[in-house]
């Protein structure tokens, strides 16, 4: 900033740096497209492409809302539970009389758990992970109750179209993943509620100060959470035409959070994008897809998954790191 | 007179362009208490700092203990020459017993193992060397404050200190306490150990010290006898320095027949602040000097509501506002300036732009919530225009800025709340000298415009330059007022004799 620079350079370089910022692990996802495609000669078909955001779809959803209470600096360790039972409801739901009131009804259920989970965390003051760490067990007991402790299964299930039509041959669940993702960047960067967010996980005593409505925030976001990973248990019920309240959405959140560490938001608050979590979400999928195609035993692919979280998280560091310096 | 047990020479010490300390000497006996006085930023704690190895003076600087040059700048080497501090905020681990803690570091031990029988009979021996009552086994997190400072005593005794420092020992001890302490100290004098405690309080440097020195400004001023010492002569030493011509006021001062804008009546928590009342005017600039921990930050909160009040009331214009939340205030017309900018004001990660919008982003936006960005530009180079903040950009973000324009941008952000009291806590705190400046000319253009200012200040020169009248509390009372006089600005000693409880020959001969 001294006087030799002239204005429009500095805000050049800014706006390079945001650039890149943005890029984040982009280049990641392509490297490994590229590498698969070499590797297994068929990954790069519009056909498995199609599979992999497919495949995508639903953590997109997920990591989505976690993405929202991760920016707060919270965490939401219940989204997989919460789709479970979300899915129960749906599939339940679907054999009643008007059966797509199953869609709105899941939506509903995984709102009310994500409400719940931050009325004990924006009220009592709770710390997240506790809160969540116990909707986790809870919500999985609840959603087992639902249906007896048995699969419920619906083989004309109206709302089927969501998990396996496609709209000008792009699955609906890509679809509404994307428009998840649009409708969170919406919130994020374009409301007041979104510059609410960052300023409460970017420094939640000084929001309070600010006059900013913590409480609020805080119930927005795990509610958003709740709501997302119910529209997930929408989802993933349509696609299998059934619901299993034991089995479903099982670790579902360590992949949604993985996603939106890959993604370069920050576990501290304050810090991040949905572009990045799109991005480390479709990395995940990328990398299951990759790693089938090309003949790797499912064991092999958890060791490799977890080992590539830790290096793309490393190499953001580093970057972040080198960028301060400068 | 015997040797000096400490020898400190020269010693001087630069932070960047900050001079701390300079050119400073101490000279301390066996068996001596020394107090070392002086005001908050005086040099105390840097020379102290020095001493326990916690920095390296500048160059030219020499230390010396029982006549043996200290190789300064490792606090390892300090301590095995016999320096201990027991320092402010403690250093015991609360979830291990007084024993263990005692030897922390140099446990009892022979080949990885502990010896405990070894390690409570040894404890034991100094606890009753004290004369403390407590046992070796008690969970140092099971014993008050007053008692823990003890420990560490008891722990720099076992390591066969020579020197002790007591930074302010006593802040958060009951009377109790301190008597304890004091004992204690005295157990030590006799014991052939020296003290050197730094304090505010002058009734207890009467009641400890054998001389005292004083530092102004990073530089030693003088060393009084116990027989010379003398509040107003410590006073005096303490403050005389001169006001520089950079404090602007130009805002008429108070005129009591003007309108209250904020009253406070009987506001307290129970704990920090009790039972403080006081008027502001409008356009008046209304200072609030004393002592570190005196309840001035809190007093502040809770006028804001950042904390809940226990009694008392708020009032703006005549009407009770009591905000129960930050919130309510901001909406009432109270902003605050709190004290630590980056941790409790500004959102360091984020742009210039939406730190100075975030109070009033809510009522700008647009339906659904959305936000006016063009608006959010518009208010946030206006400001960036008005306050001077140097930046290239207002999407520059905050925490690149310096210390300077980081706390313009966030009274930006409070004047953009359009309030009718503003309330200061330490507005220039960390803030280089051309910014110090600029911002007193905005508080003075701010009371110009009828606003109500409320300043808390460590800088008496600082309240002394801007301020129409001064409250000064002690201990979360409010101890006393001092006004500006007609021609005579408001009088330094006097906001020094009130925070520190002394009674001066000047204050009895006007009680007289």
């Amino acid at each position: 900033m001294t006087e030799s620079t002239p204005r429009n350079v500095v805000a050049k370089r800014d706006q390079m740096k945001s650039v890149i910022m943005a890029l984040g692990m982009l280049p990641v996802l392509i490297l490994l497209a590229i590498a698969f495609e070499l590797l297994s000669g068929k990954f790069l078909s519009v056909n498995n492409i199609s599979i992999v955001l497919q495949q995508a779809s639903i953590n997109i959803v997920l990591a989505a809302g976690m993405t929202f209470v991760i920016l707060t600096g919270g965490i939401d360790l219940s989204v997989g539970s919460v789709l479970a039972a979300a899915a129960m409801a749906a599939v339940i739901a679907s054999t009643w009389p008007v059966g797509w009131l199953g869609v709105p009804l899941g939506m509903v259920v995984g709102l009310l758990f994500g409400l719940a989970n931050g009325a004990f965390i924006a009220l009592l003051g709770l710390p997240p992970f506790i809160v969540t760490l116990g909707s986790l067990t809870a919500v999985r007991g609840v959603a087992r109750l639902m249906g007896d402790d048995t699969t419920v299964f619906n083989s004309d299930l109206p709302f089927a179209v969501i998990g396996n039509g496609t709209f000008l041959g792009i699955p609906w669940l890509a679809i509404i993943a994307i428009a998840v993702i649009l409708m969170s960047w919406g919130i994020l960067r374009g409301t007041v509620l979104g510059t609410w967010i960052y300023a409460v996980g970017g420094n939640r005593e000084a929001a309070r100060l600010t006059g900013i409505k913590v409480t609020l925030v805080l119930l927005f976001v795990y509610g958003m959470s709740g709501l997302l990973a119910g529209l997930g248990g929408v989802m993933s019920a349509s696609r299998l035409y059934a619901a299993n309240g034991l089995q479903l959405g099982q670790a579902y959140e360590l992949d949604a959070i993985a996603a939106v560490i890959l993604g370069g938001t920050s576990l501290v608050g304050g810090v991040g994008s949905i572009w990045g979590t799109l991005i480390g979400a479709l990395i995940i999928a990328v990398l299951s897809n990759g790693l089938i195609l090309t003949g790797v035993s499912d064991i092999w692919q958890f060791i490799i998954k977890g080992l590539v979280i830790i290096l793309a998280v490393a190499l953001d560091r580093y970057r972040a790191k080198g960028e301060a310096r400068t | 007179m015997t040797e000096p047990v400490l020898t400190m020479s020269h010693i001087s010490k630069t932070f960047g362009p900050v001079r701390a300390l300079v050119d400073v000497s101490l000279t301390v006996y066996p068996g001596e208490t020394h107090a070392l006085m002086g005001e908050n930023g005086a040099g105390k704690s840097t020379l102290m700092k020095i001493l326990s190895g916690a920095h390296s003076p500048d160059p030219g600087g020499e230390i010396f203990v029982d006549g043996k040059p200290l190789p300064t700048g490792s606090p390892q080497v300090s301590k095995e020459y016999g320096i201990a501090v027991i320092y402010q905020e403690l250093s015991l681990a609360p979830n291990l017993t007084v024993a263990q803690n005692i030897f922390l570091g140099g446990e009892a031990a022979r080949a990885g193992i502990v010896n405990r029988a070894e390690m409570r009979e040894g404890a034991q021996k100094l606890l009753d060397r004290l004369g403390l009552d407590f046992r070796p086994s008690t969970l140092v997190g099971s014993l008050s404050l007053g008692e823990r400072q003890l420990v560490e005593i008891a722990r720099a005794m076992s390591r066969d200190a020579k020197i002790i420092v007591m930074d302010e020992p006593t802040t958060s001890l009951s009377s109790r306490e301190t008597d304890k302490l004091f004992d204690v100290i005295a157990g030590l004098k006799a014991a052939g150990v020296a003290v050197i405690y730094i304090s505010h309080r002058m009734d207890e440097i009467y009641r400890l010290s054998d001389r005292c020195s004083v530092l102004r400004d990073g530089s030693y001023v003088g060393t009084l006898d116990r027989k010379e010492l003398d509040a107003d002569r410590l006073v005096k030493m303490m403050v005389g320095r001169d006001l520089s011509s950079f404090y602007k006021k130009d805002h008429t001062p108070t005129d009591t027949a003007r309108d209250v804008v904020l009253e406070v009546e009987g506001l307290g928590d129970g704990r920090f602040v009790r039972d403080c009342s006081f008027q502001v005017h409008r356009g008046e600039v209304l200072g609030i000097a004393g002592l570190v921990g005196s309840g001035r930050t809190e007093l502040l909160r809770l006028i804001f509501g950042a904390d809940p009040a226990a009694e008392g009331r708020v009032l703006l214009e005549g009407r009770e506002v009591t905000p129960k939340s930050p919130r309510q205030a901001l909406d009432a017309g109270i902003a605050y300036l709190t004290e630590d900018r980056k941790g409790l004001g500004l959102f360091l990660d984020m742009t210039i732009r939406d730190n100075i919008g975030m109070a009033v982003a809510e009522r700008d936006a647009g339906g659904l919530g959305r936000q006016n960005f063009a608006k959010a530009r518009e208010r946030a180079k206006k400001a960036v225009e008005a306050l001077g903040i140097r930046t290239p950009s207002v999407r520059q973000t905050v925490g690149a800025l310096s210390g300077g324009n980081q706390q313009k941008a966030l009274l930006a952000r409070l004047l953009e709340v359009q309030p009718r009291v503003l309330l200061l806590d330490e507005p220039t705190r960390g803030v280089d000298v051309g910014a110090k400046s600029e911002i007193y000319r905005l508080i003075d253009r701010l009371a110009q415009e009828g606003l109500a200012i409320v300043m808390v200040s460590s800088e008496l020169p600082e309240i002394i330059g801007i301020a129409d009248r001064c409250l000064v509390m002690r201990d979360g009372y409010i101890a006393g007022e001092v006004t500006a006089g007609p021609g005579a600005p408001i009088n330094q000693e006097d906001i020094m004799f009130h925070s520190t409880g002394a009674v001066g020959e000047k204050q009895k001969e006007r009680a007289g």
